[in-house]
């Protein structure tokens, strides 16, 4: 069994965090530069450049792309034969969120849902966990913040819905949310397992590297017919007018229950922020 | 078109002049506040108290910004969005607020309100803080210290880079770009 020490753990989630947080990940901005070229409205061109104007001056800087640094949300993977030692691997990685946040000189989000008081070092982080054979941990990150995740919608639809239906959700969600989440977006949809598990799916689609192909090919034909009818709503960057309003659709599914077609799908802002490493 | 230059506090005459897709480079005082501190300037708008900042010719600018590092003015410092404020905004405007900088639609209710009062919304570049923080040239938390990010700051900002969305003769830029992009994307 090989022993990883939780401080390490820690240590590493710090360091993907603030990285993160100042850093624009490659498939976001050869995202941004495509769309830069494709956009045809001008307001639109001069919105991506700014935002790829931005980028370069957090890189340089080493300032936060956006002021909302989001809530901590992690998938990680952990094989059978390690263990950690120390703190559990919940703590640690808090631990790790709490030291991020605080030496990046990160915006604190979180808050009690009611009363809306600042929990103060933006735990709990958000933790999903899946296993898997071998002996490593691998810990995937976003800054996910509140205006996509806001405009993000779930819903039970029925089996006769079918393809079109699911397709139909989508665009309609994407209408409705318009300019608040930042477009252009990265939208992720989860389809199937049940309620709660169709939202996990929609987030950990967006995981996926941009316009990296879906291997399941019904998926990626559903991938592209959406993409190409959001894109025609004509919201554009930061909702101004214009044919970028998606990056990319990421489509994930899992098997459900005879009865239900649940659909989850969870908006990603331009700022597209994620990482991983693997311990 | 270059941008039209303005400058705080924001006067009738000035609003006239601005047309929904005018840039604008904003320059002078301008103060921050979210959903809590709203909350709060309206409760005391409601009880006929004194509030921590003139409104009378103002602009509100929806921000919470990251801390900033010793040495900097203000961390990143992009727009929020404004649609959480629609509760409290034709209140503001009713009481003298001239000018909203912000992302994301409005209701219908603000901008009726922004008609009546003769007030504008500006559209901020969301996800773009830290080249807009590059236009505050001084930040002072000036009340509500406890909600931390979301305190409300008097700002210093030199051509600070927005675009009018809704302007005082009913205009709307998601509304009007969005149509004229229609189905543009297939062609």
């Amino acid at each position: 069994m090989r022993i990883i020490k939780s401080e390490e753990i820690s240590n590493a989630v710090k360091n993907l965090i603030i990285h993160s947080s100042i850093n624009l990940p490659e498939d976001t901005h050869n995202g941004l530069k495509a769309a830069f070229e494709r956009e045809i409205s001008e307001q639109g061109k001069t919105v991506l450049s700014k935002i790829l104007l931005n980028a370069e001056i957090a890189k340089n800087e080493s300032k936060p792309l956006c002021q909302d640094t989001g809530l901590a949300v992690f998938f990680v993977e952990i094989g059978k034969e390690v263990s950690v030692e120390g703190k559990n691997l919940t703590e640690a990685i808090n631990e790790g969120t709490r030291l991020g946040y605080s030496e990046g000189y990160l915006r604190k989000s979180t808050c009690d849902p009611i009363s809306r008081k600042n929990v103060g070092d933006n735990t709990p982080a958000i933790i999903h966990y899946e296993f898997n054979d071998g002996e490593k941990i691998k810990i995937m990150y976003a800054a996910k913040g509140g205006g996509s995740e806001n405009m993000s919608a779930l819903k039970m639809m029925r089996p006769s819905d079918g393809k079109e239906g699911i397709i139909d959700f989508a665009v309609e969600t994407m209408r409705s949310a318009g300019p608040n989440p930042c477009p252009p977006n990265i939208v992720g949809i989860g389809i199937g397992g049940n309620f709660e598990r169709s939202a996990i799916l929609a987030k950990k689609s967006l995981f996926r590297k941009l316009n990296e192909p879906n291997v399941d090919t019904e998926l990626a034909e559903m991938e592209k017919i959406i993409f190409e009818k959001i894109n025609n709503i004509g919201t554009g960057p930061m909702g101004f007018g214009g044919i970028c309003t998606v990056l990319g659709v990421h489509i994930t599914k899992e098997p459900c229950h005879i009865a239900s077609m649940p659909v989850a799908l969870n908006v990603e802002c331009h700022s597209h922020r994620h990482s991983e490493i693997i311990l | 078109m270059s941008p039209i230059k303005i400058t705080t506090p924001l006067d009738d005459e000035i609003i006239l002049k601005l047309k929904t897709g005018d840039e604008v480079l904003i320059s002078g005082t301008i103060y921050t506040a979210r959903d809590a501190a709203h909350s709060r300037l309206v409760k005391l708008i409601e009880e006929n108290k004194p509030l921590p900042f003139e409104l009378k010719g103002q602009i509100i600018y929806y921000v919470g910004p990251t801390p900033e590092k010793p040495g900097e003015v203000i961390g990143s410092a992009g727009p929020t969005t404004s649609y959480r404020m629609d509760k409290y905004a034709p209140l503001l405007l009713e009481h003298g607020l001239k000018g909203m900088i912000g992302k994301g639609k409005r209701s219908a209710e603000v901008k009726e309100s922004i008609k009546k009062h003769k007030a504008v919304y500006f559209g901020a570049i969301g996800g773009a803080g830290a080249l807009i923080s590059k236009t505050i040239t001084s930040s002072k938390v000036i009340a509500y210290e406890d909600l931390l990010s979301e305190a409300v700051r008097k700002l210093t900002v030199v051509d600070f880079p927005a675009i009018v969305v809704n302007d005082v003769y009913g205009g709307d830029l998601y509304e009007e770009g969005r149509e004229k992009y229609k189905n543009k994307y297939s062609k």
